[in-house]
């Protein structure tokens, strides 16, 4: 009976996500819903993610400072650290702050309205809440968290530059000149295809939680500690899945 | 002018809890009715049913000649325009202003200008007597302002059926009495079918011209204000009249023991009392469907309680 109950809401997930990407179709776009929400996604996720991508840069350059010195390949650094910024910290970085900070915000508003019953007042009113509420934030996550990995990247990448050569006596010339050795450009790309992957699914997940929401604050509460732990737990695993198929598809450098 | 909204046998349950079944009857178009029940017998649900937000198990919902539970998405959202829908709370857009909040359903489906759309939205206002709190926040006026903001905006569209969620639950007497004669003057004004779903007594006694009582799962019964006000069924008679005497008990129905130790303790109900006028429109001009009180009574051979139909009726 569990088991069933859970395939159902599973069903019940994809027959939204599939309304939502359907409400891409439907005119007029809620453009002016879009850009609301894009900056409110984007006003409590940028200074956090910027504030997490620098000690994850830091500790990149700290960690392979010290053994690469030992094995005389200082030239490296530079690139060792761009890899790992921008192939891994990036994404991750984004999909903690998405589904962390984004998803939860979106989830807490949408929930609220439903035990307000706002969303049943705007069916009534003949407007499709999917359409007008979903599909926005939906289309706002997805572009945010492309720009918020370009962001990330960027940070973390100048707080390994900081460590780097400011506190660890690194050469700046070094450090910059290896950022094409091992890295290339398909690296930021499917780093980009991630964050837009994963800005998509948390919202998604938020949204459906949050329209979901019963019985009164409190499950407003639950809805949205829910769509956190869910989030985390499928951004992962699709960042998992996609390097994999990544590693697969495209030749890498030096290999 | 009104749209008659005709339910067929229409049965809901949540899971494998009923939550009423086999419900009949008929909003006479232009009339106000009300449903009655004692708390948690699924009033709301009705009201969600009847506007699609819930699915019924069973049964046809007729309105303009569509059967709403049949009907597919599109269509459902085009026939919900004739309905406006006051929700408990007013259900306002707590992000919107009282004013974009009310002209929220114009700017969605309509292509009018600000102008245009600042004339509508300044009537209803004025028609809910909310002139001047325009740029409040939902947040920052008091329940009985959100009910009548809420009802401004169910209004906007020019509804043909108005719906009102427990319009008196959380105001004080005097506030449930404008609102009762609100409703009164806006069902004269627009000729709309109004259905009010409570458990105020009083409401239920002077706003309506047909009562429904829902009780135990079922609709106990339907019909003429003046059918009910004057029926001995048990049910009716007790939650019409608010008394403890009766098959409703505190938990839910009273048991068969309960109901045999009052009548053997020689407990009867109170004498039916008498039926009260109906509240009339403020501007002096007849109901949306008078009909003069006491012809229901008359034509059917019933006599009514004792002092019934005359102006200052103690309730």
């Amino acid at each position: 009976m569990k088991g069933g109950k859970a395939l159902a809401e599973t069903g019940d997930f994809f027959a939204f996500c599939l309304d939502t990407i359907l409400g891409l179709a439907k005119r007029p776009w809620q453009v002016r819903e879009f850009i609301q929400q894009a900056w409110f996604i984007s006003s409590v996720s940028i200074l956090p993610a910027a504030l997490v991508s620098i000690p994850f840069g830091a500790v990149i350059a700290l960690q392979l400072g010290s053994l690469v010195r030992q094995l005389g390949a200082q030239s490296f650094t530079g690139a060792a650290s761009v890899l790992a910024v921008v192939r891994e910290a990036g994404p991750i970085v984004t999909a903690l702050i998405i589904a962390g900070a984004g998803g939860s915000a979106i989830c807490a508003d949408l929930g609220s309205r439903k035990i307000r019953e706002e969303l049943d007042a705007m069916q009534v009113l003949g407007i499709d809440p999917v359409r007008r509420l979903v599909t926005p934030r939906v289309v706002a996550a997805m572009i945010v968290a492309v720009l918020l990995n370009g962001l990330v990247s960027v940070v973390g990448v100048a707080g390994g530059y900081f460590f780097n050569v400011v506190l660890q006596g690194g050469t700046p010339g070094a450090y910059l000149a290896s950022f094409q050795a091992l890295g290339q450009l398909p690296d930021l790309l499917v780093g980009e295809v991630k964050a837009l992957l994963f800005g998509m699914v948390a919202a998604l997940v938020a949204a459906y939680k949050g329209m979901t929401a019963k019985g009164g604050p409190k499950g407003v509460g639950d809805a949205v500690n829910q769509t956190v732990v869910i989030t985390f737990m499928l951004l992962f695993a699709m960042n998992f899945v996609i390097t994999a198929i990544y590693f697969q598809v495209v030749p890498q450098k030096g290999s | 002018m009104g749209v008659e909204v005709r339910v067929v046998g229409l049965t809901k349950s949540f899971g494998r809890q009923p939550v009423w079944s086999n419900v009949t009857l008929t909003l006479p178009a232009g009339e106000i009715s009300v449903l009655l029940g004692p708390s948690g017998t699924g009033k709301s649900v009705f009201l969600k049913t009847l506007v699609g937000l819930l699915k019924p198990d069973r049964g046809q919902i007729w309105i303009d000649g569509k059967n709403l539970p049949k009907l597919n998405e599109r269509a459902l959202y085009k026939t919900r325009r004739l309905f406006g829908v006051l929700f408990q709370d007013g259900a306002l857009f707590g992000s919107m202003n009282i004013y974009d909040n009310v002209a929220f359903p114009l700017r969605e489906h309509t292509r009018r200008t600000e102008a245009e759309i600042r004339r509508v939205v300044t009537e209803k206002l004025d028609m809910v007597g909310l002139v001047g709190a325009e740029r409040k926040l939902p947040g920052e006026i008091s329940g009985g302002m959100r009910k009548r903001a809420g009802l401004a905006r169910a209004l906007v569209l020019d509804p043909e059926i108005i719906l009102f969620d427990e319009p008196d639950s959380g105001l004080d007497p005097v506030r449930t009495a404008y609102l009762n004669q609100l409703i009164i003057d806006l069902n004269q004004q627009t000729g709309a079918t109004f259905l009010i779903v409570t458990h105020d007594i009083n409401t239920a006694r002077t706003v309506p011209d047909n009562i429904g009582l829902i009780y135990h799962g079922q609709l106990a019964m339907f019909g003429p204000r003046e059918m009910l006000l004057s029926s001995t069924e048990p049910v009716v008679r007790q939650f019409l009249n608010a008394q403890r005497v009766g098959p409703i008990g505190m938990a839910e129905e009273k048991d068969a023991d309960e109901l045999k130790a009052e009548a053997d303790a020689g407990v009867s109900l109170p004498p039916l009392p008498p039926i009260p006028l109906q509240l009339q429109p403020s501007d002096g001009r007849p109901r949306a469907a008078e009909r003069p009180a006491g012809q229901w009574c008359a034509e059917n051979g019933v006599t009514p309680p004792e002092g019934s139909f005359r102006e200052e009726v103690p309730v």
